[in-house]
């Protein structure tokens, strides 16, 4: 049973790991590659990890994998949030087919409109402050 | 090694390590091919967490639970990594 258990998750695990390798390869910007990978990855290490601890059953190795799987948890968002805003703050460019840029009108507070921002002033990169 | 001695876990083990093997490939085409810094660190921030994944399957295969620590260890140079790069790439912006 518990072999069972282990080996569903470790393949879940490593199909959502395949799924963001296949995420930051195939998708068109940077911030879609991000949201990608962050999140199926972290899932994925989630599940093995799981694996580990249903696995092995002990007190101390179950300790050990939900640990690893809290800092995971806790620490993934927080990097992929500090680069998307220095990669935005580097002026990284979006899809060509992006329509809404919120973060840019939070930014500016001038009133306009998402759609008639993101595409105007993202098309030339020079034109932003800062 | 005959492949009816194989039990259901070893195989699911070894299907995980493939995936996950896959995995790594494909991040490490991101790492190489760019085109810019922050997807480069999205990358390797990517293989950092593939990593841990591919030392928990392999904790399994060899009933290694010591290697657990490794696992946290690569979890945390990947984070401290990819914040350290995050904050190199705002900097470069700003010393232009």
């Amino acid at each position: 049973m518990n072999d069972v258990v282990t080996a569903v998750l470790i393949v879940v695990g490593g199909a959502f790991m395949l799924l963001a390798g296949v995420g930051i390869v195939r998708m068109p910007d940077l911030f879609m590659r991000m949201q990608a990978a962050t999140k199926a990855a972290t899932l994925g290490a989630g599940c093995m990890l799981m694996a580990v601890a249903v696995h092995f059953g002990e007190l101390t190795v179950v300790t050990r994998a939900l640990l690893v799987t809290a800092f995971v948890f806790l620490t993934a968002p927080v990097a992929a949030h500090m680069i998307a805003r220095a990669a935005y703050s580097v002026g990284t460019p979006l899809w060509k087919g992006t329509i809404a840029d919120e973060f840019r009108c939070e930014n500016d507070r001038v009133g306009q409109s998402a759609g008639e921002t993101s595409t105007a002033q993202r098309a030339n990169p020079a034109a932003r402050e800062k | 090694m005959n492949l009816d001695d194989i039990t259901l876990l070893e195989g699911a083990v070894m299907l995980g390590l493939v995936m996950t093997g896959l995995a790594m490939f494909l991040a490490f085409f991101r790492l190489v091919r760019g085109p810019s810094l922050p997807d480069r660190v999205v990358a390797l921030d990517l293989i950092g967490i593939i990593a841990v994944g591919v030392i928990a399957a392999y904790d399994i295969l060899t009933e290694q639970p010591v290697l657990l620590d490794a696992a946290t260890v690569v979890a945390l140079v990947a984070f401290l990594g990819t914040v350290a790069f995050a904050r190199y790439v705002e900097r470069r912006q700003q010393d232009e």
